[in-house]
């Protein structure tokens, strides 16, 4: 009893705020245009698939599994997070190997990629930099366990380090400390908003979220965030 | 004792889930796993699991002891490491969430839908049934070697299934388990991630599932495992006992042929 009571303290200081969500309804493939652009080829690929699977009894070892189909016999739809959560596009399609290449398409995607860019009309790219970094450490948005009706983080420090004073930051991308020292430019503007609206218009099969195409962050959060990396003032350029 | 004692976590877990804490400290945990040496709270709950074991229950009023987890019907020792595997009986692949499912459906007479509603304890809950009962298999397992089977063609297909879905992109966030879960040393703010490719990686992490989450005061599955990384994915609620649970399994299960089995483990 005593021990557990310690336990369930202990807690207190190992509580984590692992990857909550937000809101959104939007699947990648309805906010893509290019996505639609490439769906025929999807679909062909999936409708193959099925056939084999159809073919009731045959050699099951042999047959290509059908992840997709899998997947749809094994979720139910939760806080309005449906089973269209699952229709691939069709970058997601060639990127869904372990080689992680999207083999002779990877052109054609990546200049899809690059052509259905927005950037801003107004050619206004940097926000408030204490907004971006709100938003870069707001883990929240379209899991069913969100609420629908706040609006998403980018969750940058899941993946990146960014400004010197958060410890808490992760390795799977790059570190961003200092960023700003490559300076506004205008390419260095584009380059940095097209990464962060579609990072395939510069490596297919990136492993990092389309935070514009997909709908994940809106115009404005982008500004923020953009601030936060490219602002002399932000915190992820300057010394501790 | 053991059931106040667990009212008392699962309380506390509930208002420590509200305080959130975004905490989670490799060393902090070093530190308190050394406080409590081999004492893990889980021994709590397989004594739990092994009172539903032998206790008659359900609406046929017996006990699980004619249950068959691979190894024949009441056999309960070693079972663990070598699940999924095919059973002739519903002739499928199953691991061992769904295997207990259908043994409280067919032999003890519960319905599946009551099972799978509660399967999982929400924030501040005292536990589940089906936790307890994992805990209790797992533990009967200690010490065992991982030997997932491969030799019926199902299982093959099963392993083959499981590695496309490892690699599978969908959702709004493009990920894919792969994408969390295939490089070794990376970590997701402070928590380190599993190479789950590797035999090395998913040795480690099979052979301590399920786990005793002290940040919740309850014993996880594999089963909820799944459905949370799922959730991470910006997918919705994967099933349990479901195909694409069964395929993982089998995936990462085979990739960690070897391991020593020490579950229940402790899990920050
Ligand atoms: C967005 C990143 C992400 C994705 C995608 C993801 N996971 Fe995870 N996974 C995590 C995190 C974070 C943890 C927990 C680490 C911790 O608590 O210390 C984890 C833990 C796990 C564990 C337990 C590891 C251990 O040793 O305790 C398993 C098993 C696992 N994931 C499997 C999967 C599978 C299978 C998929 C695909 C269905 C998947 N994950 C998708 C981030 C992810």
């Amino acid at each position: 009893m005593m021990k557990r009571l310690m336990i369930s303290l202990f807690a207190l200081s190992l509580m984590s705020g692992c990857g909550q969500g937000g809101n959104g309804e939007q699947s990648a493939a309805s906010t893509n245009p290019q996505a639609q652009a490439g769906n025929a080829s999807g679909n062909t690929e999936q409708g193959a698939q099925a056939d084999a699977a159809s073919d009731t009894n045959a050699a099951s070892a042999v047959m290509a599994p059908d992840p997709d189909a899998i997947l749809r016999t094994s979720m139910q739809a939760r806080n309005g997070v449906g089973l269209d959560r699952l229709d691939q596009d069709s970058l997601q399609i060639a990127c869904s190997n372990a080689e992680d290449r999207a083999g002779d398409q990877a052109g054609k995607l990546r200049e899809a990629a690059m052509a259905a860019i927005e950037f801003p009309e107004d050619g206004n790219y940097l926000g408030d930099w204490k907004k971006g970094e709100a938003i870069a450490q707001n883990g929240r948005g379209m899991q069913y366990s969100d609420d629908p009706d706040d609006p998403n983080g980018g969750n940058c420090y899941a993946c990146h380090e960014l400004a010197a004073g958060e410890v808490a930051y992760g390795t799977m991308g790059p570190s961003l400390r200092n960023y700003g020292q490559r300076g506004q430019s205008e390419a260095m503007l584009k380059y940095t908003w097209g990464k962060i609206w579609n990072p395939h218009a510069y490596m297919v099969c990136s492993h990092m979220p389309r935070f514009g195409e997909a709908g994940i962050l809106t115009p404005d959060q982008i500004r923020h965030v953009m601030a936060l990396l490219l602002d002399p003032a932000s915190p992820v350029n300057k010394a501790e | 004792m053991a059931m106040s004692g667990r009212m008392m976590g699962g309380l506390l877990g509930g208002a420590l889930l509200a305080v959130g804490l975004a905490q989670a400290q490799d060393d902090t945990f070093d530190e308190y796993r050394s406080m409590f040496g081999d004492d893990n709270p889980a021994i709590f709950i397989v004594d739990e699991g092994s009172e539903l074991w032998t206790q008659a229950r359900g609406p046929e009023n017996v006990s699980l002891e004619q249950c068959d987890l691979g190894q024949g019907p009441g056999v309960v020792e070693n079972v663990y490491g070598q699940l999924p595997r095919y059973f002739e009986d519903t002739d499928s692949v199953m691991d061992l969430e769904g295997r207990l499912i259908h043994c409280m459906v067919e032999l003890q007479g519960f319905k599946r839908e009551e099972i799978i509603e509660g399967i999982y304890s929400g924030a501040g809950d005292n536990g589940t049934e089906m936790e307890a009962l994992v805990a209790y298999v797992a533990d009967a397992s200690q010490g065992s070697k991982v030997a997932v089977p491969q030799s019926h063609p199902e299982e093959k297909a099963a392993y083959k299934a499981g590695e496309a879905l490892f690699y599978h992109r969908a959702g709004p966030y493009d990920f894919s388990c792969a994408t969390c879960h295939r490089q070794s040393d990376k970590r997701i703010r402070l928590q380190s991630l599993p190479n789950l490719t590797e035999a090395e990686g998913a040795r480690a992490t099979y052979t301590t599932w399920p786990a005793y989450r002290i940040s919740q005061g309850v014993v996880r599955t594999m089963g909820w495992r799944m459905r949370n990384c799922a959730r991470q994915q910006r997918l919705p609620e994967l099933q349990p006992g479901s195909e694409a649970v069964v395929d993982l399994l089998m995936y990462m299960g085979v990739n960690a042929e070897g391991g020593s089995m020490d579950a229940p483990g402790l899990k920050r």
